[in-house]
């Protein structure tokens, strides 16, 4: 293990070189282009042995990595965004065929207008795809938890997707604990045979058209319909509310570093009030905990690592017996709220103890925020319930009255 | 060239299939693979062909096939070739994307040049019936004039574009324009393009008795006619040399006028609405295509 000073950007290609994955497919777009730049020397100076696409296209650069993953190889791309966007029919298709590739986000708000900074709208966007999402709080996580993903995606054969806000830790250096190719190695072996066979002398028919219902094969074996397929794969999601934290321990045990599963918590035990969030957010809620505390309000922080599966039951078990859950959303869904405000509003529905949830959007395109202005609306949230308020809409935390004409 | 009696006689398609009676991919997509030994891997997207391929869990194909989305074969196929190259299998077996004229011309074309500006190593195949079949006959830049489809009522007003041109001037090694209905000269093109790396284009014209509407006993005798009007020509461009093959060359060398394009025009439903104007047009068009190939024939380039 070595410490270096990196870029939440090198972090992720750091892993993916550490990962050995064998084939790479990315395409530039702000703020993820260093990882590519990154990995394309390293595959050019011969560091890392890997096959490079240079791709024309976000929507090439994942069906690359379909195919590739088809027949056997480990793979890896990134993207933001318009490129996610312009992904979107493949990533479906990665996601419907089983396929463990992972793909790290470089989360940034969606065009248009053109906007290249910060904003979680991209992936969030693609929640219902059928993708495992996992969203890092700074760039040692970005590294551990792309490193993990492989070890979930091929356990599992989902893909996975790493998301890190743009900019904020794209860009931002911080010390990274980087860890020896042979502690990486003894953690993620070789990818072993893939689910969908490739080979001439035992030829498949992969993905073709399926109907609704189950039917028979040539011996008469009656196989899934497309809508058992898509039970199947459901399972494999709630799997993963056992596998995503079983991989967190294992690479705890492996590094020495893990980073709490699903979820975390953050001075949470003996808070009355939850702060909860994903990504770099939750370390200013840190910060904006500190404030509070100093002023004796008695909150903690809830931070969301794994987004999809939606870890329902350890959020409800979490938030047991507190009065408010105050959920800061750096995306949303036009006409109703933030996502995870939603969410987390449904999973607490019938729970008995539960607190009231009042969400808040924030950094949307990018627009700063700092822990005060979490401090501040966390004093808002509380006010409002103390006020009796039981709901409200999204509270758009420093929202510009005078920007407010066209 | 390969006589029909000396094909191999292996099938990897097979009997019963899910396309239409008379359907020009089935008779191509035999030879194809009889051309690959069986050893390769397929590209398939969104399309007729995907269809005769078969519904899960059965296939009508003994051949690995994967099935792509739709603008996607090019990159799929790519994919496959930079996965079978790391997994050090590259040599066991040749990729082959295949897909209609849309998947290829229309909604495919930006992964293709991609895929041809990289020289990726794989066959190309656009089997071109000349619209979107499997959708129920709607226009593509490939359906030629004159033609009815859903989107075209009083027929296509626009000639097609020129594919194959358009992939040899992305000077790969190798590009060849070929037919169905001449099954030998499908499978030497395939053969030799087996034995090239690289990106190695094919484009084969594939009659459609659904969609142009004709009687499914005439698919290789409408084919073998629009080579001998010049609407279909067969050739090849190997590392930028141009040579005429099979009934083409012999057409070229005898120097007579062709069959008139009416001929042709008569015998499908789908040109049922053409004045004969429209048909002297598309005639003009074709003396004027067919007149550069052979000029193209003479210079050797
Ligand atoms: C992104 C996308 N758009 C549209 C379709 C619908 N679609 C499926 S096949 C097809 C037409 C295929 O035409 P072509 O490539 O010429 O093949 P053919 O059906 O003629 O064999 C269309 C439009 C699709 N599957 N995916
Ligand atoms: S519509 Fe045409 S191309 Fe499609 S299966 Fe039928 S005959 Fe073949
Ligand atoms: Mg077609």
């Amino acid at each position: 293990m070595t410490t270096k000073v990196i870029t939440g950007n090198e972090a992720a290609a750091t892993a993916a070189k550490l990962a050995r994955v064998q084939v790479i497919a990315a395409y530039p777009i702000t703020p993820q282009s260093p990882v590519v730049e990154t990995l394309s020397a390293w595959v050019e100076s011969g560091e890392l042995p890997a096959e490079f696409v240079t791709v024309e296209s976000e929507h090439s650069a994942l069906t690359v990595c379909i195919t590739a993953s088809t027949v056997g190889a480990r793979v890896f791309t990134a993207t933001s965004a318009n490129g996610l966007a312009y992904m979107n029919e493949q990533v479906w298709w990665a996601a419907g065929a089983r396929l463990p590739i992972v793909m790290c986000i470089a989360n940034r708000a969606m065009a248009a207008p053109w906007n290249v900074l910060n904003d979680q709208q991209d992936s969030m966007s693609e929640r219902d795809a059928g993708w495992i999402q996992l969203y890092c709080r700074d760039n040692q996580e970005i590294l551990d938890t792309t490193i993990q993903a492989y070890r979930i995606a091929e356990r599992l054969n989902v893909p996975v997707m790493v998301c890190y806000d743009g900019f904020l830790l794209s860009h931002t250096v911080m010390p990274v604990d980087v860890p020896s190719a042979e502690e990486i190695d003894a953690f993620l072996p070789p990818r072993t045979a893939p689910l969908q066979l490739v080979d001439a002398n035992d030829p498949r028919n992969i993905g073709p058209v399926t109907l609704a219902d189950p039917r028979a094969d040539a011996d008469g074996v009656v196989r899934p319909g497309y809508m058992e397929f898509r039970a199947l794969h459901h399972g494999a999601l709630l799997e993963a509310l056992d596998v995503i934290p079983e991989v967190d321990a294992e690479y705890g045990a492996a590094v020495g570093r893990s980073w709490g599963g699903l979820t975390w918590e953050y001075q949470l035990a003996d808070a009355d009030v939850a702060l909860v969030a994903a990504g770099s957010l939750t370390t200013q809620l840190t910060l904006a905990v500190e404030a509070l505390r100093a002023e004796g309000v008695k909150v903690g922080v809830l931070g969301i690592r794994a987004y999809r599966p939606f870890p329902a039951a350890e959020l409800r078990a979490r938030l047991a017996g507190k009065q408010l859950a105050v959920v800061f959303d750096k995306a949303l869904s036009y006409g109703y709220e933030g996502p995870i405000a939603g969410d987390l509003k449904a999973a607490l529905f019938t729970a008995e103890n539960s607190p009231v949830v009042f969400g808040c959007v924030c950094g949307i395109g990018g627009r700063d925020v700092s822990p005060e202005n979490l401090a501040d609306a966390a004093r808002r949230a509380i006010a409002d319930l103390d006020s009796g308020l039981r709901d409200r809409t999204p509270d758009w935390i420093n929202l510009r009255p005078e920007g407010g004409a066209r | 060239m390969t006589r029909i009696t000396e094909l191999p006689t292996t099938e990897y398609v097979l009997p019963g299939n899910r396309a239409c009676a008379g359907c020009g991919i089935g008779i191509a997509l035999r030879v194809v693979t009889k051309a690959l030994d069986g050893k390769m891997v397929m590209t398939v997207p969104a399309s007729c062909l995907t269809v005769l391929g078969g519904m899960y869990p059965t296939s009508s194909v003994n051949v690995p096939w994967i099935n792509v989305a739709f603008p996607s074969t090019a990159a799929a196929a790519a994919g496959a070739a930079a996965g079978l190259r790391a997994m050090g299998k590259a040599d066991d077996m040749t990729v082959l994307a295949m897909a209609g004229d849309g998947g290829t011309g229309d909604i495919g074309i930006q992964a293709l040049s991609g895929a041809a500006e990289r020289n990726d190593d794989f066959i190309y195949l656009c089997y071109d019936n000349e619209a979107y079949m499997n959708t129920g006959t709607q226009r593509s830049g490939l359906t030629p004039a004159g033609a009815r489809t859903t989107t075209t009522w009083a027929g296509k007003r626009e000639n097609p574009k020129d594919l194959p041109r358009i992939m040899e001037a992305h000077n790969i090694p190798y590009v060849a324009s070929t037919s169905a209905a001449y099954p030998t000269d499908v499978f030497d093109k395939v053969a030799k393009a087996r034995e090239i790396h690289g990106l190695r284009y094919i484009h084969m014209n594939t009659p459609c008795p659904s969609g142009w509407s004709f009687d499914p006993k005439d698919t290789v005798r409408l084919g073998k006619l629009a080579v001998e009007c010049g609407i279909v020509v067969l050739y090849e461009v190997e590392d930028g040399v141009f040579r005429l093959t099979g009934r083409s060359a012999a057409l070229a060398k005898a120097g007579k006028a062709l069959t008139p394009v009416a001929e042709y025009i008569a015998t499908q439903g789908r040109f049922k609405a053409m004045t004969a104007d429209a048909v002297a047009e598309v005639q003009a068009w074709v003396d004027k295509r067919w007149a550069g190939y052979v000029a193209r024939e003479r210079a050797g380039e």
